[in-house]
């Protein structure tokens, strides 16, 4: 099994670290993984913006970057769905279907097709999950609070068996944080006072490090904690499945 | 004005903003627990959202049926493409019984049809008879939500309001003094009324009955009391038989406001011995919402509110932001298509979470609907030049590696080296309330290279 490391751009840029967490958990995890030069993007900030028609040639540049591998695995699910569900505007060739089928979040890969839970980490902090929407309620990474179905989550499912690790409640577990691309420019008000409204519920659930799936959201969500001077530290899912001490 | 700037000021009031949240999510907290009691409610969502598929598929034939079995029942059915002719029908029947103070109870149609006013220049009364919808009339605005219209006002200011207009003494804003008080106003206003309006939340193919839902009796006080009867409703209201009201009647209590059943669900089905009861079923550019592909589903909306309960951007900017009949995500994606340049900025105040469309009883995938809106809007609304460039260039640059790579480079170069002051300031929006991301040593892929360079 050959997997593609598919690193979002703004993790590539921004938050480097994200990005090397990836690729040695994977090979911890016995994976045969390369990181095929030349990415840029998925087209997730053009679609969302209603520029997709002019997305085309970045997703037709995805496709050739990955179609000779297996498994595509990025720790980013909203660029993750993008690709699953957005990449619908190309024409759906073979290899443009293999790589829609063939592309995971990372959480997702480690617990679906790995099969794994339990990954040698230890993090002796108490932590709290944001859930970021693209992979709750895109990808299905767990269950969402609007539905009826029988609880399950996948980050969950790989924190509770991190070494020390607390993992808090949350008053609302599900919230989105306001991030949303370019919504938390152009809506910037209700942007700033959603993400100030989950930090809150972090702090009040006596969390230490929120962490996630998507790094965006994060992003978003410790701008405002730095800028806030508040007692909180963000980082990615990743980071923390690669710990040990 | 945009939603973006209507959220702002609402904003500037962070303490209403989280009042105006807490509350709605209490509401939303209801349903989820009525919904948790009762098994298979994802299943009962499928199979409304089947029914309505059907209805939409087939509303031809349900429309004919409706009519001839309504017919039969003695009820007189009228047609109005729009909400002009809705507006004169209406006007019509009153005119004819001389009617001159109308009670109505809740009814988005009219609102969207702005009956009121219409009426209200040809010298009728009418009295809005649903509570939250009468402190709205009272303070000359219009409902912020479509199941709770006055949310957005605190008891305090109901209190002021009905001191002003109803004659009240100051109670700081007592809610049972003053629903106590209301109720005596509006008891008068029924007693007095000629003729009595109301919506329909489902109308019946197989009986030709209709069923209108309200918490607080109204509809129905209005209805008896008057000895006319006009409802008004939305072409696509109808569902095949009567025994699937069992399925949108446990949906729609629950999702509305987290009851178990609605306090009064009322069938009609004829007039009364000595009454008149009118239909008007109405188009107003459902049928070319019908003909949309990609927005068709957004005619299965039960209205139950749902969506607004849940939005997050809805519970912090409020209904008004959306300067909308329908405010909130169903709003956002039926809006546009009424006025696309008026509503362009609605299918943009989203996150694109996807909360909506998974709480939505009858399964309207809204958000999907919300960029799918937001394609349609770049191409056919006018941009703001520099939004247009910045993305249509970056759609070049991101297709091409090299230039991708030098102008990330350049970005973090630029963000290590400039001094915060700068990064931070007004001309950048990201950096009002927030810091920018530190940057620090190689990215990724320089990091990645001279890996493979060292093994
Ligand atoms: S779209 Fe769905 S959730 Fe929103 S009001 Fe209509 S039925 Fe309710």
């Amino acid at each position: 099994m050959k997997v593609g490391l598919f690193i979002p751009c703004y993790v590539n840029q921004l938050y480097p670290q994200v990005g090397i967490a990836t690729l040695e958990l994977l090979e911890k995890l016995g994976v045969d993984v390369e990181y095929p030069l030349g990415q840029t993007c998925c087209g997730q900030p053009l679609g969302n913006s209603g520029y997709e028609a002019d997305s085309k040639g970045t997703c037709q540049l995805f496709v050739e970057n990955f179609k000779k591998y297996d498994y595509i695995v990025g720790p980013s699910g909203s660029c993750v769905y993008h690709v699953k569900k957005h990449f619908d505007i190309l024409e759906q060739t073979e290899d443009v279907k293999r790589v829609r089928e063939n592309t995971f979040e990372l959480c997702q890969f480690i617990y679906q097709i790995l099969g794994k839970t339990k990954l040698g980490a230890s993090f002796p902090h108490k932590v709290g999950i944001h859930k970021s929407c693209h992979g709750l309620r895109g990808l299905r990474l767990g269950s969402c609070s609007e539905r009826m179905d029988p609880h399950f989550s996948t980050e969950e499912n790989l924190l509770k068996e991190v070494k020390g690790l607390e993992l808090k409640t949350l008053n609302r577990a599900d919230e989105c944080c306001g991030f949303g691309g370019t919504f938390s420019v152009f809506e910037e008000a209700i942007s700033v006072k959603m993400g100030k409204d989950r930090i809150q519920d972090h702090i009040d659930s006596d969390v230490e490090v929120i962490t996630g799936a998507d790094h965006s959201c994060l992003m978003h969500l410790e701008g405002l904690i730095n800028r806030n001077k508040k007692p909180l530290k963000v980082m990615h899912i990743a980071e923390i499945l690669n710990s040990s001490i | 004005m945009a939603h973006a700037e209507a959220a702002t000021k609402f904003n500037k009031n962070e303490a209403k903003v989280n009042w105006h949240d807490k509350a709605l999510w209490f509401v939303r907290q209801k349903r989820d627990r009525q919904a948790h009691k009762i098994q298979g409610w994802e299943h009962l969502r499928d199979y409304a959202s089947a029914l309505k598929a059907n209805v939409l598929s087939n509303l031809d034939t349900y429309l004919i049926q409706f009519e001839e079995n309504a017919k039969k029942n003695g009820i007189n059915v009228h047609w109005a493409a729009n909400a002009e002719e809705h507006n004169k029908i209406v006007h019509g029947i009153l005119q004819k019984h001389n009617a001159k103070k109308i009670v109505k109870s809740k009814s988005m149609l009219t609102e969207e049809c702005h009956l009121n006013p219409y009426l209200e220049a040809n010298d009728i009364e009418v009295i809005d008879t649903d509570l939250g919808e009468r402190i709205v009339q009272l303070a000359k605005e219009s409902p912020s939500h479509i199941v709770l219209p006055a949310i957005h006002k605190t008891k305090e200011e109901v209190d002021e309001l009905f001191q002003e207009h109803l004659g009240t003494q100051p109670s700081g804003g007592n809610p049972e003094y003053l629903t106590r008080e209301a109720r005596k106003h509006l008891r008068n206003k029924f007693l007095k009324a000629d003729a009595a309006i109301t919506g329909v939340n489902f109308a019946v193919a197989d009986t030709g009955g209709f069923v209108v839902c309200t918490n607080e009796g109204n509809a129905d006080m209005g209805a008896h009391l008057a000895n006319v009867h006009i409802a008004c409703m939305g072409m696509e209201k109808l569902i095949p038989q009567e025994k699937h009201l069992g399925v949108f009647l446990r949906l729609l209590a629950r999702s509305a406001t987290g009851q178990p059943i609605t306090t009064y669900s009322s069938y009609f089905n004829k007039p009364e011995e000595g009454k008149e009861m009118h239909i008007v079923i109405v188009d107003n550019g459902r049928t070319e919402q019908l003909s949309r592909e990609d927005f068709r589903r957004s005619l299965h909306c039960i209205r139950c509110g749902a969506c607004m309960n849940t939005c997050p951007i809805y519970r912090r900017s409020g209904g008004h932001s959306y300067d909308a009949t329908i405010p909130g995500p169903i709003g956002s994606i039926l809006s546009p298509g009424k006025d696309l340049t008026k509503h362009s900025s609605l299918p943009f105040a989203s996150t694109l979470c996807g909360s909506c469309s998974d709480v939505c009883p009858v399964k309207i995938n809204i958000h999907e609907q919300l960029y799918k809106w937001r394609q349609i809007i770049v191409k056919d609304v006018p941009q703001p030049f520099v939004k247009k460039t910045v993305m249509k260039a970056a759609g070049s640059v991101l297709a091409k590696p090299k230039t991708y790579d030098f102008v990330g480079k350049t970005a973090r170069f630029m963000l290590k080296n400039t001094p915060k002051s700068i990064i931070n300031s007004k001309v950048n929006t990201w950096g009002h309330a927030r810091d920018l991301p530190e940057v620090k040593g190689d990215n990724f892929e320089e990091w990645y290279k001279k890996r493979q360079k060292n093994e």
